[in-house]
């Protein structure tokens, strides 16, 4: 293991590509530009998900550098937990992941962000495809307090002009609440205000907001911030189940979390990227002194 | 600083009790601080009772004169005692009513732009811009839609609706800027982060969540311009006697009757007008009343998402 990770990147980047979960209606085309229709496509369970590349991305609050050039895969169905001190750059990085990023006033992103090898700030590809196929979990639970439970899953398919049928939408709805282990607690009010739930059931209310639009990839941004242990557990479960369907990046800073959630952790200060690996490697025997004092305790 | 007497009491009480240690300083403080209370305290009580005065005089003068035919009939020929102000108040109900169609919506979307899609910087000088326009007084908004509206034609119940928009237009865009902006930005993230374009995060989220909000900035407004004499004055005041709902002829309205009735030498008269002022302010109040429930309703479903 070296200091930097960008070794293990490299070797990573040999292995064969996954088998885009699209090709069978667009074999020819990249994932981004097809993904409109591709969301129509009703999610199967063991689905495989895809890579996220991030090569050379810096991103910039006015002429402020906070994320200075990261190299870093995401795999399919992997969890990949992102560490670090307060400020150093994790929820900026995954923001830039699905152009969340560029939404703040003076903003910008540099380098590239490639889905499945296609990079998502290509001028052909449309901003609201990126976000389709990458959703995201914000650290406090945001459900739209003027929709039911049902319209705040629906909410996705509909507003981004996808026609349903009514049944149709209701399978849509009820899967994505299956898949965010929340049917069972809801399906007898699911006109009731999504805001009436308790803080870890909005929480999976809202994954199970952006299941429904049938995502490739999932960003959370510190999902479990704002909960109790055991809302929090229900979500570290959720995660992974999630994980055979979709790739899952989760900043936190918890690093019990990290341990028992991630497949591989990533370690960083300052806006660079220090570390990346398998979990128990970085909590074990980390490669680099910085990351051993932060996971150890020592600061941040 | 000049209190050395305060210094020598701490100083050399040195077998007092640190907390029951009398000083000066202390003594004086307590005393600044309770006259400053009671300064305050009174001035919000004057705000009260110049309130409860406005509204005890207009009650006690005018309830005499409100009866059944006050709101049904027509002015009583000249002469004559008795009639109402009907025509006035289908005229001003004609007029708001009017002024809104024209202020509300694009109050709203002027808004919208500058809490949802303006730079900062151009937002800013929007927002300068109808505080400035809140600040021009009525009687010029009034002279202004006479030159462009009247002069050449007739005076007319659109040219005064147009005087009232332009003085609600302001009032409408600032409030629904501040309700805008109360919204949580949470909830345009995981809009945008579902893909949702922007202008649909708008229509389906913000607006919605905002709703409550824009309705009592409407309200807030209608209540203002209800009660506006002086832009009627010269755009829609030589109006009929008779009911009338024809916007291009010039409609009566309770302001501007007002005015007319407290010029006349009739006791009866006087006694209508404050009859009629009785009235706009009791409108006035309920849409206040109406305006805050609102808004009450609104911050508690935003802070719901908090």
């Amino acid at each position: 293991m070296t200091s930097d990770g960008h070794t293990e990147v490299h070797t990573e980047m040999s292995q064969p590509e996954p088998q885009p979960r699209i090709a069978r209606e667009a074999p020819a085309e990249p994932a981004l530009a097809a993904a409109p229709d591709a969301a129509e496509t009703p999610a199967a369970q063991g689905e495989q998900a895809r890579e996220v590349q991030l090569q050379g991305l810096r991103a910039f609050y006015g002429h402020a550098e906070q994320v200075k050039g990261i190299d870093l895969d995401f795999k399919p169905n992997e969890v990949t937990a992102i560490i670090g001190p307060s400020g150093c750059g994790k929820s900026t990085m995954i923001r830039c992941i699905n152009r969340m990023h560029e939404e703040i006033p003076g903003a910008h992103a540099e380098g590239r962000v490639l889905l499945d090898g296609l990079d998502v700030y290509d001028s052909s590809v449309d901003v609201v495809a990126v976000r389709r196929a990458i959703g995201m979990v914000f650290q406090k639970p945001n459900p739209f307090p003027t929709m039911s439970i049902f319209d705040n899953v629906a909410a996705g398919i509909r507003l981004t002009g996808r026609r349903r049928r009514g049944p149709e939408l209701r399978a849509t709805v009820e899967r994505a609440l299956r898949g965010a282990g929340l049917w069972d607690e809801v399906c007898d009010r699911l006109s009731e205000p999504g805001v009436g739930l308790s803080g870890g059931q909005q929480q999976r209310l809202c994954i199970a907001r952006s299941l429904a639009v049938d995502p490739e990839v999932i960003l959370m941004d510190e999902p479990c911030s704002a909960l109790d242990p055991i809302a929090t557990l229900k979500i570290e479960e959720l995660i992974s189940e999630l994980k055979s369907r979709v790739t899952i990046v989760i900043v936190t800073h918890n690093m019990q979390q990290a341990a028992r959630v991630a497949d591989r952790t990533a370690f960083m200060l300052d806006g660079e990227l220090v570390e990346v690996g398998p979990t128990q490697e970085i909590f074990t025997t980390p490669g680099d002194r910085r990351t051993e004092e932060y996971v150890t305790g020592k600061f941040g | 600083m000049s209190a050395p007497g305060g210094n020598a009491t701490a100083g050399g009480a040195g077998t007092r009790h640190p907390l029951l240690v009398r000083d000066r300083r202390l003594r004086r403080r307590k005393l600044v601080n309770r006259t400053m209370e009671a300064t305050a305290t009174l001035a919000a009580l004057i705000a009260v009772a110049v309130l409860a005065l406005v509204i005890a005089s207009v009650l006690i003068k005018g309830v005499s004169a409100i009866n059944l035919d006050f709101f049904t009939k027509e002015p009583a020929p000249f002469g004559q005692s008795g009639g109402g102000i009907a025509n006035s108040i289908v005229g001003t109900v004609l007029l708001v009513a009017m002024a809104s169609v024209l202020a509300v919506p694009i109050g709203i979307l002027i808004g919208i732009h500058t809490s949802e899609f303006a730079r900062s910087s151009v937002a800013s000088s929007i927002r300068f811009a109808l505080d400035i326009l809140n600040g021009v007084p009525t009687i010029v908004t009034g002279i202004f839609v006479f030159g462009l509206l009247v002069v050449g034609h007739v005076q007319s119940g659109y040219a005064g609706a147009v005087a009232l928009a332009i003085i609600m237009l302001p009032i409408v865009a600032r409030s629904a800027h501040e309700v805008l902006a109360l919204v949580p930005s949470s909830l345009r993230e995981a809009s945008l982060a579902l893909g949702v374009p922007r202008w649909r995060t708008v229509l389906t989220v913000i607006v919605p969540t905002a709703v409550s909000g824009l309705i009592t900035g409407a309200l807030l407004a209608v209540a203002r311009v209800a009660g506006e004499t002086a832009p009627l004055l010269f755009t829609s005041s030589i109006a009929s006697t008779m009911v009338s709902t024809d916007p291009s002829k010039a409609l009566s309205s309770i302001p501007v009757r007002i005015f007319e009735l407290s010029e006349s030498p009739s006791p009866a008269e006087h006694a209508q007008a404050w009859a009629a002022a009785l009235l706009l302010i009791v409108f006035v109040m309920l849409l206040n009343v109406l305006a805050r429930s609102l808004f009450g309703r609104s911050r508690a479903r935003i802070a719901r998402t908090r």
